[in-house]
């Protein structure tokens, strides 16, 4: 299936889908040098973001959480791309300085979890 | 979105890879908020300086942007996560202390003035009625919003910055007066008389009205340092970026019909005090969340003068305002009570829970919700009874 978006950041990645139904917080909720999901209670719970298509409908928590996705990138545990359904403040501002391709506006109920997902700037396609 | 030839440049690259970054967190940003395009800001107060928040990461990005980039509008500082001199004797760890400075010499390298404070506005960046302006700090947000005019809306620390690069911000949300109206009226049955009171009011009203805009009525005066503590709570409670006083602030003729009505009551406010009040015995007070003013110094000066401080007693202000109180002749009297003046910092951003003190006693609603957070026990109290407790045998 091919799905088109907007890009928040624009760019070329593909890798298998970890998928989130509820909003996601980085500040606190992902370990910045392991890539480790360590939120409670998020269906993510000990899973890893590293290389991973980080799908989720949109960000929530401090506006540190920026910075998080920045030292994931640094510290070679980001995601290798994200998807949202609406992207807001904290992710769109982490995914430019870490430029970690993204893309929002996308229906992100169709994407299964573990499915292989390609990015290209606006493009969705699994 | 719409950029002119020269904002085009700066997307571009041809001004630079840290202009560049900033055009691209501000373009990004128009996108999502559907803006039509930038506009000119006056004024950035840039948020994310406690290297307690920052961690390595945000420090190398910020270093990154310091290669090559420059403030191009009056740009102030939050609050760091020490006082950037006297940080030994407050108990900072010297690895603390070095990483904490070299985010300052970052932001230095920037172009922005090492200001270190939350309440800007007293600490000479202060716009004016009507400008834009691009501010981080929820509080000083709300206060610049509401109290001044001026149009900002809530910035994290990166996109602050960016509009400190670039000298713009996209054109959305309360930077359009149609978005400053208020969604949610609130009936002030009982006036609040002090500052306190106005921070119980803020803490109760911010639960209420989460991010709408509230329009109080009967609130019939209120001082600079009531309005700054209001905001501070607001903000703290629930995620408001502005609110309007009948009466009082100016943009309060602005009129939504139809509105919810939340009413406060003497019942509420003391609930809402009470609510911020834990068990325990304070070892460590400390005022001045937002940072202390010079009418907040003198008072103090009043009420410590010929005493002594039997706890740990932080009073925390800008460099400047601690200055306008030495010519004062305030700062010699607090300092010979064994008050501490924590200047460029607070109790809110300095690692507090690491410096062995477990119940806290503050004047600020602010400070006991992002205490809590931390894990500290809190006791909420007026600034007179904050002076007596420090002072009070123990």
């Amino acid at each position: 299936m091919k799905l088109k978006g907007r890009a928040i950041f624009e760019g070329r990645a593909q890798g298998l889908a970890l998928v989130s139904s509820s909003p996601m917080s980085f500040y606190g909720g992902v370990n910045p040098d392991t890539g480790e999901v360590v939120e409670r209670g998020s269906e993510l719970a000990g899973q890893s973001v590293k290389g991973r298509v980080l799908v989720f409908p949109h960000g929530k928590g401090s506006t540190v959480g920026s910075y998080v996705l920045y030292r994931l990138a640094k510290n070679g545990a980001a995601p290798c791309a994200i998807v949202n359904a609406k992207c807001e403040t904290i992710v769109a501002v982490g995914a430019i300085i870490s430029e970690i391709p993204c893309v929002d506006m996308v229906d992100v109920s169709k994407i299964e979890p573990g499915v292989r997902v390609r990015i290209d700037g606006a493009t969705v396609e699994f | 979105m719409h950029l002119t030839s020269e904002e085009e440049a700066m997307l571009a690259g041809g001004q630079g890879r840290a202009t560049q970054k900033a055009m691209q967190i501000l373009v990004a940003l128009g996108k999502i908020y559907e803006a039509e395009r930038l506009v000119r800001v006056s004024s950035v107060q840039v948020s994310g300086v406690s290297y307690k928040n920052l961690g390595d990461a945000g420090l190398e990005f910020l270093k990154g942007l310091a290669k090559d980039g420059r403030a191009r509008v009056k740009t102030t500082l939050n609050p760091a996560g020490m006082s950037l001199t006297g940080w030994r004797s407050q108990g900072i760890s010297s690895g603390f202390a070095e990483k904490q400075l070299e985010v300052i010499d970052a932001y230095e390298k920037l172009g922005i003035e090492i200001s270190c404070t939350c309440t800007p506005y007293l600490a000479g960046n202060e716009p004016i009625f009507g400008q834009h302006i691009a501010w981080g700090e929820s509080s000083a947000v709300v206060y610049a919003n509401s109290v001044i005019g001026a149009r900002t809306n809530r910035e994290g620390g990166p996109s602050a910055l960016a509009a400190s690069l670039t000298g713009r911000t996209p054109l959305y949300g309360l930077h359009m007066r149609e978005n400053r109206v208020p969604t949610v009226a609130v009936d002030v049955e009982a006036q609040p008389r002090v500052p306190e009171e106005f921070a119980a009011v803020g803490y109760f009203v911010g639960k209420e009205v989460k991010d709408g805009i509230p329009h109080f009525r009967g609130v019939k005066r209120a001082t600079l340092e009531d309005l700054k503590t209001l905001s501070a709570a607001l903000a703290s409670s629930g995620g408001v970026a502005m609110f309007h006083i009948e009466g009082l602030t100016p943009e309060a003729a602005l009129r939504a019909k139809g509105l919810e009505t939340v009413t406060l009551t003497r019942k509420e406010l003391e609930e809402t005090r009470s609510m911020l009040n834990d068990d325990g015995s304070p070892d460590f007070v400390s005022v001045g969340c937002p940072h202390c003013s010079l009418s907040e110094l003198a008072t103090l000066a009043r009420l410590l003068s010929g005493r002594r401080t039997r706890r740990e007693f932080w009073i925390c202000c800008s460099r400047e305002v601690k200055r306008q109180g030495d010519e004062a002749g305030y700062s010699r009297l607090i300092e010979k009570s064994g008050a501490k003046f924590a200047l460029d910092t607070c109790m809110v951003v300095a690692p507090v829970e690491e410096l062995g003190f477990r119940v806290v006693a503050t004047n600020s609603a602010k400070a006991c919700h992002y205490l809590r957070n931390a894990g500290l026990k809190v006791r909420f109290m007026s600034l007179e009874e904050c002076v007596a407790e420090a002072t009070s045998g123990a």
